[in-house]
């Protein structure tokens, strides 16, 4: 096997993916791939982001939807900049 | 090689109804809480059993009694359990658990305290369950098709690697047996929440389909909007999902839905701790979404072998079920490798594949099903705790 993926997205139509190693750090060029066909692409982490935690795979903006799975799982309440930090402090369920 | 799950066998106990157990336990089984005590003495005198103690069984009533009754004659007639020694304060609800255990054909004793006290009937109780041990430790096991195991799963301490590795580990693990006809189940009508119109597609008929839904509308509102006092950021998902990167509800519940595979569907909605009756498949069971609950509801319905997905380390086990602990986290595997059966941290790495973790789950299926005692059995985890509805009259 090559290079370990530092990023893991599972649907081509997400706009995150999961960090997959401990102790990711900003600036770090990560391997990115997409489970469902396999694919890759590199993007750079713009903050040091815990293992399992998500990461924008686009410049995101309050009130856009957050996709994972390829399905909508919340949306956004706060900017993130592509490679950021997703998490409670800028997405939250549409549910309440 | 690819595993071929077709023509495995394990070696395990056929009971007298035709049912598989992979554990030959001699059971103590308290009717109620105040039997705890008796129930404690008996197993510290005749070695080879085990009591169960537990916290209800007096004063209940309705809906939560039948819950009470189905999980503790579940709990004794699993196949893993080979004889009972039941105790009760008195004689009645004894006679109906009893009763209740001997439909599958095992040994059962039933011995009450009322009258006799604690100590006449721990010596009467100690001489049966004495001789149960004896009959219990001759009974051979027999080469048993794969397919004869019934297997359930729940996850626990969820983060974002569960729904990547070790819950789609479980799913194909289901996606490759349910066809052979194994007995499948998965619950946890809470953590559901966000993913429901998925799961409600996930039906093998119409009917299952309304029954999920009706159970699921009934628990939203006489549960989560009945008691609600904030807006369920801070519980669901909870503060050890949150920090192992989940953010909503709806994406720890896309995650929990992918222990049922890409292919299989659900052929019924089941109450808690209710043996499946439609013949092998896939069942969901309304249950809590608490690790110890759930299982037990689980292991009450028939279940012998139970595979559980844990993110951030989850360390459950049960008195009759051996817990298989799946995760893909490398830091847990780093910390807390000792409560894992089956490290799958390299789906993360891309050196295994969904399909090649699924056949090493299916492998250590195989080999707890033949005796190996999984992590939770080898650090005493025997956790047994029962669902209640509501309070006591």
């Amino acid at each position: 096997m090559g290079e370990i993926p530092h990023l893991l997205v599972h649907d081509t139509t997400d706009n995150v993916g999961v960090v997959v190693i401990e102790g990711l750090t900003a600036g770090t060029d990560m391997l990115c791939v997409v489970t469902h066909d396999n694919s890759d692409f590199r993007l750079t982490a713009k903050a040091d982001i815990p293992i399992g935690h998500k990461v924008a795979l686009k410049d995101m903006s309050e009130g856009d939807t957050v996709m994972k799975y390829g399905e909508d799982i919340g949306k956004m309440i706060g900017p993130a900049e592509k490679g950021g930090h997703v998490h409670t402090q800028n997405c939250k369920t549409k549910r309440w | 090689m690819p595993l071929d799950a077709t023509n495995v066998t394990v070696n395990a106990w056929r009971r007298e109804n035709g049912r598989v157990g992979v554990r030959n336990h001699v059971l103590i089984l308290p009717v109620d809480d105040i039997s705890n005590a008796a129930c404690e003495a008996v197993a510290n005198n005749i070695k080879g059993t085990m009591a169960i103690p537990h916290a209800y069984g007096r004063l209940q009533f309705g809906a939560d009694l039948d819950l009470h009754f189905r999980t503790i004659i579940g709990t004794g007639a699993n196949p893993n359990v080979a004889a009972v020694v039941v105790i009760g304060i008195e004689p009645g609800w004894t006679k109906i658990i009893a009763d209740g255990i001997r439909k599958t054909g095992k040994p059962v004793a039933e011995f009450s305290i009322e009258q006799n006290g604690d100590i006449n009937t721990i010596a009467a109780a100690s001489r049966q369950a004495k001789e149960y041990v004896h009959w219990a430790t001759e009974l051979q096991k027999e080469p048993c098709p794969i397919s004869d195991l019934w297997v359930s799963t729940k996850c626990g301490e969820s983060d974002t690697t569960t729904g990547l590795s070790s819950c789609p580990t479980v799913g194909n693990m289901y996606d490759k047996l349910i066809p052979e006809g194994l007995y499948g189940c998965f619950g946890e009508t809470s953590e559901i929440t966000g993913a429901e119109h998925i799961c409600e597609k996930r039906a093998a008929n119409p009917e299952a389909a309304e029954k999920f839904m009706a159970i699921f509308k009934e628990y939203s509102e006489n549960v989560i909007f009945a008691n609600q006092t904030d807006d369920l950021s801070d519980s669901q998902p909870t503060k050890g999902n949150i920090l192992g990167g989940l953010t909503t509800i709806e994406e720890k519940a896309l995650g929990n839905l992918e222990k049922i595979g890409r292919e299989c569907t659900y052929i019924d909605a089941l109450q808690a701790a209710e043996s499946p009756e439609k013949g092998p498949g896939l069942y969901f069971m309304d249950t809590s979404s608490a690790a110890a609950e759930c299982v037990v509801l689980m292991a009450a319905a028939g279940y012998v072998i139970h595979t559980f997905p844990t993110g951030q380390g989850n360390v459950v086990g049960n008195p009759i079920v051996p817990v298989i602990k799946i995760s893909g986290n490398p830091r847990t595997l780093r910390t807390m490798s000792e409560h894992i059966d089956v490290d799958v941290t390299g789906v993360l790495r891309r050196e295994q594949t969904i399909d090649e973790a699924g056949d090493a789950l299916i492998d250590m299926i195989i080999r707890t099903a033949n005796g190996r005692n999984t992590a939770a059995e080898a650090l005493g985890h025997v956790e047994f705790s029962m669902t209640k509805l509501y309070r006591s009259a």
